[in-house]
């Protein structure tokens, strides 16, 4: 179980980002992590991942425990070691190293079971085996998303945290990439899914959170979530006939507009 | 002809020392952004520990020991002076490593002394026949110890783990993190190389002659080399270095008959020179990456 306790994220000493949030991601499932741009989703995701102290931001307050243990104040690398992967938003490949040395990079800290691992990843991508020895730079967009689930994969993590994995993809990607959340999940690895895309994310996940300016505004099993039309409408921008219509977005449109005039 | 392979072969053996030099420049700017200007220091740190060890392990030994030694003082010094700086503007640490520069050579000058000091090895300024030519074995070890040091470089950041991970934070530090690619080891890592390969660098410029207190200036020519390759590539690095050494050593030969105007030793600036019009028209070196900047 990978739990979070009432966090508080400030970056730059000033900038309050979360505000107290609370979460809880059983071993096994999927848990889906909603929220509009800005809401805090990421920066939770860094705080799960040890990266906040790249952005100079920082805990002041609440813990996150692994399996009961406290890991805020990790390294990266300690938290990786642990079973804590991350997939960063907007794929982060190293567009210079072959699609193979982007995966031997993944598994830096699981060098033991890296052949293993390599099979694995292999097995779920075909396609990045076959071109295993292309610089990753020039793979598609989907490719990239792919190379990068399966780098995180590559440290045999127990809970993968992907951050927008559906983001820039086309329709027929999207399905693609919540199968294989699905099969990851299958395969034993337990998911924290944050994304905007909410119909996809709450499809497959148990349970669901919705985020709003770093608080955890709704809690639900996702399937509650998916069928109640006025969180549809007011948190995840879905009107009921499917068209984005957002109060919020609105409102903020107007106050951005007096501001600027 | 033959004075043209002689004067070549010169070249190279110069140049491959500006190799090794700039391989170090290289690699820590690729790790962490940073021009490091104490290499001049490590270098020379380099050759005065071969001459002192030479005479108890013999000269052989002493060169790797010698590059163990200063690799392990780059990594105390990064350890101390440049890792509390992280996140720092890297103008900052670049200033930060001139400063380690001088403290690093007026310590070793102490070990220095007034004299040359001569670091022990076993070639001096004997020739050797090779294909008709008469060269300097010096040269030809020179060339081969770089090939092979270099082809080891090579070989690491391609084949091992802490190569690849040295790879993937110069390209993107964040997601090296993120796959559990500790950062400071890559910096700890880069300098300990800079700072082994400056060691045999200075071991190499102070064969035949020596090294003194103004040896160090050579490793000033390490600079034209890596603007001349691009900064950011180890292979622009190898071959800057040599194009810096055969051009130097061409004009060396050459210049004084064909062009007497430019005045005596013009061979000494002519690094700087190469630099020069490299900048004009390449400003990212002949390999480096062009820095694209969206406005």
């Amino acid at each position: 179980m990978l739990e979070v306790r009432n966090l508080e994220v400030v970056y730059d000493d000033v900038m309050l980002v979360l505000r107290g949030v609370s979460l809880r991601v059983p071993a096994g499932s999927i848990v889906a992590l909603l929220g509009a741009n800005g809401a805090g989703k990421t920066t939770l995701l860094r705080a799960l991942s040890g990266l906040l102290d790249v952005h100079d931001g920082e805990i002041t307050k609440g813990s996150v425990l692994l399996d009961g243990e406290p890991v805020h104040g990790l390294r990266p690398a300690q938290l990786v070691r642990r079973g804590v992967s991350q997939v960063m938003e907007g794929r982060r490949i190293f567009a210079e190293l072959t699609v193979e040395e982007n995966l031997k990079v993944g598994a830096h800290t699981a060098a033991r079971s890296s052949a293993e691992n390599l099979e694995r990843v292999y097995g779920l991508f075909p396609l990045l085996k076959e071109r295993r020895r292309n610089v990753s730079g020039y793979l598609s967009g989907g490719e990239q998303q792919m190379l990068a689930v399966g780098r995180a994969l590559m440290a045999g993590p127990r809970y993968l945290l992907l951050d927008e994995p559906s983001l820039g993809l086309a329709p027929s990607l999207v399905r693609q990439v919540r199968d294989l959340v699905v099969e990851i999940n299958r395969q034993g690895t337990t998911v924290l899914l944050v994304e905007q895309n909410a119909t996809m994310a709450l499809s497959v996940a148990d349970h669901g959170y919705v985020m709003e300016t770093g608080k955890i505004v709704m809690d639900r099993p996702a399937a509650e979530l998916l069928a109640d039309e006025d969180i549809k409408e007011f948190y995840l921008g879905l009107g009921a006939e499917g068209a984005v219509k957002s109060f919020r977005e609105v409102k903020h449109y107007r106050r951005r507009k007096r501001w600027l005039s | 002809m033959k004075g043209v392979l002689e004067s070549l072969v010169r070249g190279l053996g110069n140049g491959s020392v500006y190799a090794l030099l700039a391989l170090g420049f290289v690699i820590v700017y690729k790790a962490t952004r940073v021009i490091s200007f104490a290499q001049p220091a490590f270098m020379i740190a380099g050759a005065v520990a071969v001459s002192h060890l030479a005479g108890t392990t013999g000269f052989y030994l002493a060169v790797p020991l010698a590059a163990l030694l200063v690799a392990g003082l780059a990594l105390g010094v990064e350890r101390v002076a440049i890792r509390p700086m992280v996140g720092r503007p890297v103008f900052v640490v670049a200033i930060i490593t001139l400063g380690i520069d001088v403290v690093v050579r007026v310590v070793v000058n102490g070990f220095i002394g007034l004299d040359v000091r001569q670091v022990g090895d076993p070639w001096g300024l004997s020739l050797v026949e090779v294909g008709g030519l008469a060269v300097q074995q010096r040269w030809i070890a020179m060339l081969l110890t770089t090939a092979v040091l270099v082809s080891l470089l090579f070989a690491f950041f391609r084949y091992t783990r802490y190569g690849l991970a040295m790879r993937a934070a110069a390209f993107d530090q964040e997601t090296a993190l993120a796959q559990g690619v500790s950062v400071g080891m890559v910096f700890a890592l880069s300098w300990a190389l800079a700072g082994g390969l400056a060691a045999i660098a200075g071991t190499f410029a102070g064969t035949g002659q020596g090294v003194d207190q103004l040896t160090w200036i050579i490793a000033l020519k390490a600079l034209p080399a890596i603007i001349v390759g691009g900064l950011d590539s180890l292979g622009g690095a190898v071959i800057g270095g040599l194009a810096i050494g055969v051009v130097e050593s061409l004009v060396q030969s050459y210049q004084g008959d064909l062009a007497p105007w430019l005045g005596q030793n013009f061979a000494v600036v002519t690094p700087y020179a190469v630099m020069l019009l490299v900048l004009l028209v390449r400003p990212y070196g002949l390999f480096g990456t062009p820095e694209v900047e969206r406005v």
